[in-house]
Parts: structure tokens; sequence; C-alpha cells
């Protein structure tokens, strides 16, 4: 089921879809509560983003108990919500946050973002109250931890 | 002789690293010329901007058959073309992913998507991917619009098609249109760079 952003969202991981245009995606991006943030940009048609998803799921869950969080941007298209993003979720029982972004204007909230993001899917930030830093690439597991641990280790 | 292969080795290891690294983090900036190419259209022919002897300047699109974004847009592409061919800056469509890694992007494949929507306009596939990396698109769709001048065709607007990719009708700003038309009539261009959402270029 969708709902939206008012609704509770401790019900929300992955039972229903949150979705967000840039202004409520906004605070996602500069929590400052000490916790690290892993943001990826993706979408379910995007060949790879599916490939690296599941090293952000198997992040999420082995730094858990280090602050970190992974949040899980769905670029998908509002009418594939329901069709393909959402039983994509229930099917590879994701447990990252899933939320999904759906703000037209791109011009306006890309360099919001990151002023260094063309655009270009996949995308990845990652960011704590320390630092901060943007990634217009893919990634692998072990690639991942090493760009995690210069925000964990000091 | 030894040192002398040592060298020849390096030169070698230097020669192919570099092949394989795609550095799209340079690219066009507005105002530089952009370089010509020689590739294959979905008719078989090699097109090259300089075959248009009549053009003031081209509406350059790195699209793609697979890209959810690129096929969102497509009747737009298709519009600039017959909107604006004959005002002199008609839409050069280029293919810029690996086919091996896009199979659905394959020359076959973009021939039948050009026959089923009826593209007007070239649709060239950058075999090799040697085109794109100097333009420096990163993704799908991805626009450059180039003003042929004396000293060559200069690019003077990168990035969106418009501001919004899920609806036509909802579009607020053409930037693209806007940029052609204050070429057309030799004023400033408002916006000059732009972001689009889009599907990475796959290597």
């Amino acid at each position: 089921m969708i709902g939206c952003k008012s609704e509770s969202k401790d019900l929300a991981i992955n039972d229903e879809l949150v979705i967000y245009d840039f202004e409520g995606l906004e605070p996602l991006l500069n929590n400052k509560d000490g916790k690290t943030y892993v943001i990826n940009f993706w979408a379910t048609w995007c060949a790879p983003c599916i490939k690296e998803l599941p090293y952000f799921e198997e992040l999420n869950q082995n730094y858990a108990g280090k602050n970190v969080e992974v949040i899980l941007v769905s670029l998908d298209f509002p009418q594939q919500y329901e069709k393909k993003l959402i039983p994509y979720i229930k099917e590879k029982n994701l447990k990252s946050q899933v939320v999904a972004l759906n703000d037209t204007d791109m011009n306006s909230w890309i360099p919001k973002i990151s002023e260094s993001w063309t655009g270009a899917i996949p995308a990845t930030l990652i960011y704590n109250s320390k630092r901060r830093a943007f990634y217009e690439r893919t990634f692998s597991y072990d690639e991942l931890v090493m760009e995690l641990r210069k925000f964990i280790e000091n | 002789m030894k040192t002398l292969k040592t060298i020849f080795m390096l030169a070698v290891v230097v020669l192919m690293s570099s092949a394989f690294t795609t550095d799209v983090s340079g690219g066009y900036e507005i105002g530089d010329i952009a370089t010509d190419f020689k590739l294959k259209n979905i008719d078989g022919k090699m097109v090259s901007l300089a075959d248009y002897k009549d053009a003031k300047g081209f509406i350059v699109i790195f699209t793609c058959n697979t890209c959810p974004y690129a096929v969102a847009y497509e009747d737009r592409i298709i519009e600039l073309d017959k909107k604006y061919a004959k005002k002199g800056y008609p839409v050069v469509a280029i293919m810029p992913n690996n086919t091996e890694v896009k199979p659905g992007d394959s020359f076959d494949s973009m021939k039948a998507r050009a026959r089923s929507k009826g593209f007007t306009f070239p649709y060239l596939i950058d075999e090799g991917q040697k085109i794109y990396p100097q333009y420096g698109a990163t993704k799908t769709p991805h626009v450059y619009i180039l003003e042929k001048t004396k000293a060559g065709n200069v690019v003077q607007y990168i990035g969106a098609i418009d501001d919004n990719y899920q609806d036509a009708a909802q579009v607020n700003t053409k930037y693209v249109e806007e940029a052609v038309d204050a070429l057309i009539d030799g004023k400033e261009i408002k916006e000059k760079k732009t972001r689009a959402i889009g599907c990475s270029i796959k290597v």
C-alpha cells in the first residue's frame, strides 16, 4: 500500500512505501543525530543499481550496531510503485528503509543533493555530522565498506 | 636491451590502463569546441556533423532504447527535430551504451526502435564508446546544443530537455527549446546548464 509522508513511519519499513518530494526528503539527507547515513539513489529498472543493492543491504545489516543506517531512495516512476517497486521490496525482503522520491523538477534538487551530481543513477551519498561525500558510481561491497570506514573511524 | 624491454612493457601497461579508464569527469564546458565524429546510423551510413552543410547548429542527444527516462523523452525528441530541423538545428541522437552490457541497445534494436517510433533524425551508435567521453556525457538522455561557427561547433547548452521527466504535459520550462530559440534570435541563453536524472552510460 502506498502511504504519504504524514503517516506513521514506525510501521512504514517496507510494509508501505513512503513517498517524498524533495522538500520531504531533504531532512533525511541532513540528519544530525550522530548516525552515519548511507543514502543510495536507485530504481528497479536500473541494472547496475540492482546489482549493488545487496551490498547496501549487507552493509545495513553488518553496521547496524555501529550507528550506521542505509536508506534506499527509489527514483522509479509513480506508475511503477504498485506494479514493480513494492513487489520488488517484498520479493527481495529488503531490510533497509526504502523511500520513493517523486519530484519532477530535477534541475532544482539534483544540485542540492550534490553539486557534483550530473543526475545519473546509481548514485550514493554518505554523511554524518562531520563528513559528507557523494559518489556518482557503482560499488562493490568491499568498496562500500572502505568508504564507510572513512566516516566511522574518526 | 633489458632496460628497453622494461620501458616498453611499462609503456604498454600505461597505455592499457588508460585505455580502460574512461574519464568523463572532463568533458565539455559551455564555449568549448565540440568534436565532430563519424558514426554509423541505423541505415548503415556514416554520419558526421560536417555532412550538414546548411545547419546552423545541432541538438546532439545521447539517448538509448533501454533507459525509462530516455524512453519517456522519445516523443519530445521527435518533436524537437520536427520543430528545429527546418530552422537549422536538427537533432542528432547518439546511443552511447556498451551493447554487450545492454543488449536491448544493440544496433538491430536501435533500428527497430527508430522504425516503430518513426525517428525523423539520425540515431547513431557510438561504436567503441569514443565519442561520449569527449563530450562528457554521463547518462541518457543528455543534451548538448552546438552552434556552428567558423571556429567549429561551439557548445552552447548542456543538460536536460525540460523540467519534467515524467509528463510532457506538466512541463514548465522547455530548456532546450528556450536555448535554441535564443541562439536563433541571437540572444543570450538564460539557462546554459541544467541537470536531469538519467541512466548511467553502460561501459
